[in-house]
């Protein structure tokens, strides 16, 4: 299995608050890796560094490597923003912005210097199935992305981040702040997405996790204490904690 | 009970009995002003007075040059301080990066916002008047007044970009924009209403603004053009209301231009409300 992505001993510091500790993992291509842990165990940390949002946070100290197609992340020869082109991220909450619909996923092609108008629609369209959301869309491209209901809009905003046409997606819990429908709505897309993409999702819900990923990374304060098949990890467990988080006695 | 609840019954009286109170007095004071304001100044409003300088030789009296005068500088002095103020709130916000710096001169613009026009004044008189050579002239007011004004401009932007919610910062740059792209093309858009209303603040500020201008832009009444104007003496409606009221003693003209710069203020308050409102709207 080849590892498109991978972190090598990764660390990294908020201030003095070591939030991640020596995190090793591989991200297989045209998997869905699952991280799981409970609140504040540094999953969604990892997440962000996997394209560098946390360079956005002042007091940010990172040690190690993120291995993206033979390329640590962190060479300074490396443009962040060819990184962010490649290895998407769709967030929590969902943040289309305030314009058209249509101009919301023309936004990152646009960015990447397209600009004639017929590339620029079937890529729309093209992402928008992608993003199975073009049939609810396709009568209202012109209208605010924020008329639509919140599911609709988190999957605007993959459509969006498909527009670029990635190689890696990321989803941080992207599914926390909609409803059940909408919400599997969002899983059978992301069953669908893998086979052109790679994903690596953040995820609160075992459920979840065991329904849509192929692998898991269990994470437990900053610390990455097992990583294997999905399978496994939810049938036989090699660490007591990984057990007692799954099982559900803490967290 | 009784008598607890009668005690506070009457306290509550009285003290919504006061607070009516304040709130007349505050609407009589400002009925009053206006009233008598525009009693005695809407008569000295002539087409003499709009249209002509004030000219022994001719024996006129007018305030044409002080219109144009206050057109001028206010778009000599927003054509310099806009991009210099947004320019430098969205350094401030956007990209630098050292938190404890920004705050200092967070607090220094703050600080500027609250000082006295006089003192800007004088520094201008001294710093452009004299150092630089320009005098009384268009010129030395209005960048005395773009000084004046940039703090507002810095602290109005600064505070209309933060409250673009960071998840589209964050969108943006998730997509591979560079920061410039973020900032011009989903940051700026959804900041605009605040820096507008920002904007006619400070033009509101000019207009009524005279201690400044006095020894800068000097009390010059001459028709001039704009380029003209930017190196002679040129009182704005201030100032000129300021000079009738007190050296020519002329307190009709001095009603008149009172008038005029109320509507004056009227209409950019009323400029503000709409384009916040209108911007707003857009999205």
């Amino acid at each position: 299995m080849d590892a498109i992505l991978k972190t090598e001993h990764l660390n990294l510091w908020y201030g003095d608050n070591h939030a991640l500790k020596d995190v090793t993992l591989e991200m297989p291509e045209h998997q869905v890796t699952a991280l799981i842990g409970p609140s504040g165990c540094g999953k969604s940390t990892f997440l962000k560094t996997l394209d560098r949002m946390n360079d956005l946070i002042p007091g940010v100290r990172i040690e190690g490597k993120v291995i993206y197609r033979n390329q640590n992340i962190f060479d300074p020869q490396v443009d962040v923003t060819w990184l962010r082109r490649h290895v998407g991220m769709v967030f929590q909450k969902p943040n289309p912005f305030p314009m058209s619909i249509y101009d919301n996923i023309a936004y990152g092609p646009r960015t990447h210097g397209i600009r004639g108008k017929k590339e620029l629609d079937q890529i729309v369209e093209k992402s928008l199935r992608g993003a199975a959301i073009w049939d609810e869309v396709k009568d209202r491209l012109k209208k605010s992305a924020l008329s639509l209901s919140g599911g609709q809009q988190q999957r605007i905003c993959i459509a969006r981040a498909l527009a670029v046409e990635p190689d890696v997606l990321l989803m941080d819990e992207a599914t926390s702040a909609l409803d059940p429908i909408s919400t599997s709505k969002i899983e059978d897309l992301i069953a669908d997405l893998k086979k052109t993409y790679t994903i690596v999702i953040v995820t609160h819900n075992m459920q979840q996790a065991t329904r849509v990923s192929d692998r898991c990374a269990f994470f437990l304060h900053g610390e990455l204490v097992e990583s294997g098949e999905t399978e496994q990890i939810f049938s036989v467990p090699k660490d007591k904690r990984t057990e007692d988080y799954i099982t559900g006695r803490f967290g | 009970m009784e008598h607890l609840s009668l005690k506070r019954r009457i306290y509550d009286r009285g003290l919504r009995a006061l607070l009516y109170l304040c709130g007349a007095i505050t609407c009589v004071l400002l009925i009053f002003l206006i009233a008598y304001v525009f009693s005695r100044g809407l008569g000295g409003i002539t087409w003499e007075l709009l249209s002509t300088q004030t000219s022994y030789i001719n024996d006129t009296t007018g305030i044409l040059p002080n219109i144009l005068n206050t057109l001028y500088i206010i778009l000599l002095a927003m054509v310099i301080v806009l991009p210099l103020g947004v320019g430098s709130a969205i350094y401030l916000t956007e990209y630098a990066a050292n938190r404890r710096l920004v705050a200092l001169i967070e607090y220094a613009t703050e600080t500027l916002t609250g000082i006295p026009s006089i003192i800007f004044g004088l520094v201008g008189m001294l710093f452009f008047g004299q150092i630089f050579g320009l005098q009384y002239s268009l010129l030395a007011g209005g960048l005395t007044l773009v000084v004046m004004i940039l703090p507002t401009i810095v602290r109005t932007t600064q505070e209309s970009l933060k409250t673009v919610p960071q998840s589209y910062r964050e969108g943006a740059l998730g997509l591979g924009a560079g920061k410039w792209r973020m900032v011009r093309t989903v940051v700026l858009p959804n900041a605009i209403d605040g820096i507008v209303t920002g904007c006619i603040l400070a033009i509101g500020r000019i207009v009524g603004e005279s201690a400044a201008l006095l020894f800068t832009a000097g009390m010059g009444g001459t028709l001039n053009s704009f380029f003209d104007a930017l190196t002679s003496s040129s009182g704005t409606l201030s100032v000129a209301l300021y000079l009738y009221s007190g050296e020519y003693a002329d307190t009709r003209v001095a009603l008149a231009i009172a008038v005029i710069l109320m509507i004056i203020t009227f209409v950019i308050n009323l400029a503000a409300a709409l384009a916040g409102k209108l911007l707003k709207k857009k999205q």
